[in-house]
C-alpha cells in the first residue's frame, strides 16, 4: 500500500471572497458610507474627466502656427508651441541656446554625480563641483571671455525659474547654516545680528522683499550705479531663503542631544570641529525633509519676480497673452502648462529627497 | 547733529541720483537707448514667440534711437511693472520710459520727471453686448457695469454717471482676463475700461461680433514717453523725435517715400527730412535725425495702423488721434 502522504490540493477560496466582484465588495462599497462616497465619486469622474481628455487631447488643435489654425473646439496647443523658445529660454538669442542647455545639462550632472561616483571619490568630486558649477554655468549664461556676452535682460523662461532657484538654494544653504550656528551663539552680538536678520527676513513676504530690492534699492544708490534687476531679485530671494534655511536647520540643532557635543568637547574638539564633525553632519540629515520642502517651495516662488517684470515662465505666458495675435484667450493653455511644468519638477525634487534620506539612513528613523 | 548728517546724506544720495549729467552723452557713448516698456500690451508693446518687441510705445523708443544712433533697432527694451516705473526712469536704469503712462498733472510736478508728448490719447469707454440694442452710454441707466478694480477707470465711471444723473451697479474684477470673461458670462450689461484695451478685450472673446464698443469717451488718459526733469537736452530730443513721426505724416513723408522726399519734396518735407535748415545741429543731433526716423520706424499714421490700427489684429480706428486736420487733435508744433 502506498503509504505516501499526497495533501489534497488546496481548495480555492470562495468566489464570493476573490474576483473583481469581491474586490469592489470589499474596498468600494463595505459600508453605506463607503458606497456613497464611491457613487459620488464616481459621478464625478464620470462628469468630469472625459471632457478634460477630449478638450486636452482628442479635439485639441495640434497641428499649425497661428491661432486662426485653431479650430477645433478643444486646447489651442498650438499656442504653447509657438512660445514654447519663449517660455524655456526667454529672449536668450536662439543661435546661444545650447549654453543655456550645457547650463542645465551640468546642473543634471551635479547632482547625479553626488550619486553615482563611488564613495571615495564623491566627497570630493562634490564638493568642487559644486563650488566650480555656479561659476561655469554664470559664465556660459552671460558670456564675457571668449563668449558673446548675454545681458540679463534677455535672459527668462523656466530656464530662468531653474537659475534662480538653484542659486537661490545654493546660497542659502551656507546662510543659513551661519545664521541657524549665530543664533544660538554665546557671543551676544553675533547672537542679536543673527536673529534680528533671520526674524526680518522671515517676518516679511517675498512680494516685499522683492519690491523693496526692485523700487526702493536703486533709489540709495549714488548716481551711475546700477545694479542688474536679476541680480536684486537674486539677493531678495537669497536673504528670504536663508532665513527659512536657518530656521529648518536649527530644528535639526536642537534635535542633536546635549551630549553628543559634551562628548566632543570631552575629546579636545574646538568649537568648529564639534560642528563640522559631530553636530551638523546629524543636524543636517535629520533636516534634509524640511530642506527640501524649503527647496521646493522656493522653486514655485521664483514665479514670484514677476512682478518685477522678470519674464520668467508664468509672466511669459502673461506677456503671450497680450501679444495682439494671440488675444484669443488662451489662458487656460498656457496656466495648465505651466502648472504641469512645475509638478514634473517638483514631483522630482521630492523623489530625489527620499533618495537622499533612504542613502543616508543610519537606522534613526522610527518609521 | 550725527543723524542729520546722515540723513542728508542719504536725501543727497537719493537726489543726485536723480540727476544724471547728459543723458545723450551716455546713450551715444552706450550705444544703446534704454527703454522701460510694459511686460505685455497689446499693441502698445509687446513681445512675439521671437522676443522681437513691437507696438507703439516701441515704436517711441525706436525713433529716438533713429534719432541719436542712427539705429532703430539699437534700443535694450525693460520691461517694468506699473509699480517700478517711476523709479527706474528716477534712479537712471532707463533713458525713457514708454509705457502707457497717462500725463497727469500729479506726475508731472512731483515726480521729477518730464512728460515728452502725447503718443496716444486714451480714454475710458463702454464694450456692450449688441443684443442690448444700446447705440449710446446715456441710455445705461440701471445697467450693471463690470470694472476691473483699482482702476483709475471706476472713479472716472463713479464721475460719469452722477453727472448724468444715471444709476449703475458694479461688478468689480481682480484682472482684465476675468472682467472679460464676467462680461462674456452676462454678469454685467455693459464692461468699462480704456478705450486701448477695449479692443483687444473685444478680440478675446468668444464671439467679438456680439460685443460693440460705444463711442463715448469719459475720461481723459493721454499717454505719453516720460524722461527724467533736468535735462533738457534729452527732453527736447524725445519731443522732437515724437513731434516727427507726427508732422511726417502731416506732410505726407512715409518709410517708403523718405529718400525721394529729401532730394525733390517740397520746402517743409525737406526741412523735416534735415536736407534743408540746421534742426538737427540745434538739438545736437546729425541732420537727418529724422529722416531717420521716419526711413527706420515711418511716420505716425504708419506706425499706428501697424501696431494698432487697421493693420493689426486690434483694428482701433483713429478717432481722437487723427490728425487735426482730419478730425483729430494730433497736432506737431512747427517744424521749422
Amino acid at each position: 500500500m502506498d503509504n505516501t502522504f499526497t495533501p489534497i490540493e488546496a481548495r480555492k477560496p470562495p468566489s464570493s471572497a476573490i474576483g473583481p466582484i469581491a474586490w469592489m465588495k470589499e474596498s468600494l462599497f463595505s459600508s453605506p458610507v463607503n458606497t456613497l462616497l464611491t457613487v459620488f465619486f464616481g459621478y464625478l469622474i464620470i462628469r468630469f474627466v472625459p471632457p478634460v481628455i477630449d478638450w486636452a487631447f482628442i479635439s485639441a488643435n495640434w497641428v499649425g502656427t497661428t491661432q486662426d489654425e485653431c479650430t477645433k473646439s478643444g486646447a489651442c496647443w498650438i499656442f504653447i508651441k509657438q512660445w514654447f523658445s519663449q517660455l524655456l529660454y526667454g529672449s536668450y538669442p536662439e543661435n546661444l541656446h545650447w549654453r543655456v542647455n550645457l547650463a542645465l545639462i551640468g546642473l543634471v550632472a551635479v547632482v547625479v554625480l553626488q550619486f553615482f561616483l563611488p564613495q571615495h571619490l564623491r566627497r570630493r568630486v562634490g564638493w568642487v563641483s559644486l563650488l566650480v558649477y555656479p561659476l561655469v554655468s554664470l559664465w556660459l549664461m552671460y558670456g564675457g571671455f571668449g563668449l558673446e556676452t548675454v545681458s540679463t535682460d534677455k535672459w527668462g523662461g523656466f530656464s530662468l525659474n531653474i537659475l534662480l532657484a538653484f542659486a537661490g538654494i545654493l546660497m542659502s544653504l551656507p546662510i543659513g547654516i551661519i545664521w541657524a550656528l549665530g543664533r544660538q551663539s554665546k557671543m551676544p552680538f553675533v547672537r542679536v545680528v543673527c536673529i534680528s536678520s533671520i526674524e526680518l527676513f522671515r517676518g516679511v513676504p517675498l512680494i516685499t522683499i522683492l519690491f523693496m530690492g526692485s523700487v526702493m534699492l536703486p533709489l540709495f544708490f549714488p548716481a551711475g550705479v546700477q545694479l542688474d534687476k536679476l541680480m536684486r531679485a537674486f539677493i531678495a530671494i537669497t536673504l528670504f531663503q536663508s532665513a527659512y534655511m536657518a530656521e529648518v536647520i536649527r530644528g535639526g540643532l536642537q534635535a542633536i542631544p546635549k551630549g553628543q557635543v559634551e562628548a566632543a568637547n570631552s575629546l579636545g574638539l574646538g568649537y568648529w570641529k564639534t560642528m563640522r564633525l559631530i553636530v551638523l553632519p546629524q543636524a543636517l540629515k535629520i533636516s534634509i525633509p524640511n530642506i527640501v520642502n524649503t527647496f521646493i517651495a522656493l522653486f514655485k516662488d521664483t514665479t514670484l519676480v514677476l512682478i518685477i517684470g522678470l519674464f520668467e515662465v508664468l509672466s511669459t505666458i502673461q506677456a503671450a497673452l497680450q501679444n495682439s495675435n494671440w488675444l484669443g484667450g488662451h489662458h487656460i493653455e498656457g496656466y495648465v502648462f505651466v502648472a504641469f511644468v512645475f509638478w514634473v519638477f517638483c514631483y522630482t525634487m521630492s523623489r530625489i529627497s527620499v533618495h537622499i534620506e533612504n542613502k543616508l539612513n543610519t537606522g534613526h528613523s522610527r518609521s | 547733529m550725527k543723524k542729520s548728517v546722515l540723513f542728508g546724506l542719504v536725501t543727497a544720495a537719493i537726489f543726485s541720483s536723480n540727476v544724471q549729467a547728459d543723458t545723450l552723452d551716455d546713450v551715444k557713448k552706450a550705444g544703446m537707448l534704454k527703454c522701460g516698456v510694459s511686460t505685455g500690451l497689446a499693441g502698445f508693446s509687446q513681445k512675439d514667440e521671437k522676443g522681437n518687441w513691437s507696438g507703439l510705445d516701441v515704436d517711441v523708443c525706436r525713433s529716438v534711437a533713429a534719432a541719436v544712433l542712427g539705429d532703430a533697432s539699437k534700443v535694450s527694451y525693460k520691461p517694468l511693472t506699473a509699480k517700478e516705473r517711476f523709479t527706474a526712469l528716477q534712479s537712471g536704469e532707463i533713458d525713457i520710459l514708454s509705457r502707457n503712462t497717462t500725463w497727469t498733472a500729479t506726475r508731472d510736478t512731483s515726480l521729477g520727471l518730464n512728460f515728452a508728448g502725447v503718443v496716444y490719447y486714451d480714454g475710458a469707454g463702454f464694450m456692450v453686448n449688441k443684443k442690448l440694442g444700446v447705440d449710446s452710454a446715456l441710455k445705461l441707466d440701471g445697467a450693471a457695469a463690470c470694472i476691473q478694480a483699482g482702476t483709475s477707470t471706476e472713479l472716472a465711471i463713479a464721475d460719469y454717471f452722477r453727472e448724468n444723473n444715471m444709476k449703475y451697479k458694479v461688478v468689480t474684477f481682480e484682472t482684465s482676463d476675468q472682467t472679460r470673461s464676467g462680461f462674456e458670462s452676462g454678469r454685467c450689461d455693459f464692461l468699462v475700461s480704456d478705450q486701448s484695451q477695449l479692443y483687444s478685450l473685444r478680440i478675446g472673446l468668444k464671439d467679438p461680433d456680439g460685443a460693440v464698443v460705444l463711442p463715448e469717451v469719459i475720461s481723459k488718459e493721454p499717454l505719453g514717453p516720460v524722461v527724467r526733469q533736468g535735462d533738457d537736452k534729452w527732453f527736447n530730443i524725445v519731443k522732437w523725435s515724437l513731434n516727427a513721426m507726427i508732422e511726417g505724416e502731416f506732410q505726407g513723408v512715409t518709410s517708403a517715400n523718405a529718400d525721394e522726399m529729401a532730394k525733390s519734396g517740397k520746402p517743409g518735407q525737406k526741412r523735416l527730412l534735415g536736407a534743408e535748415g540746421d534742426l538737427g545741429e540745434k538739438l545736437g543731433l546729425s541732420a537727418d535725425w529724422a529722416h531717420q526716423i521716419i526711413k527706420q520706424v515711418g511716420n505716425y499714421s504708419e506706425s499706428f495702423e501697424r501696431n494698432v490700427g487697421m493693420d493689426s489684429a486690434l483694428k482701433i480706428s483713429r478717432g481722437l488721434n487723427a490728425q487735426w486736420n482730419k478730425g483729430g487733435i494730433l497736432y506737431s508744433p512747427a517744424m521749422r
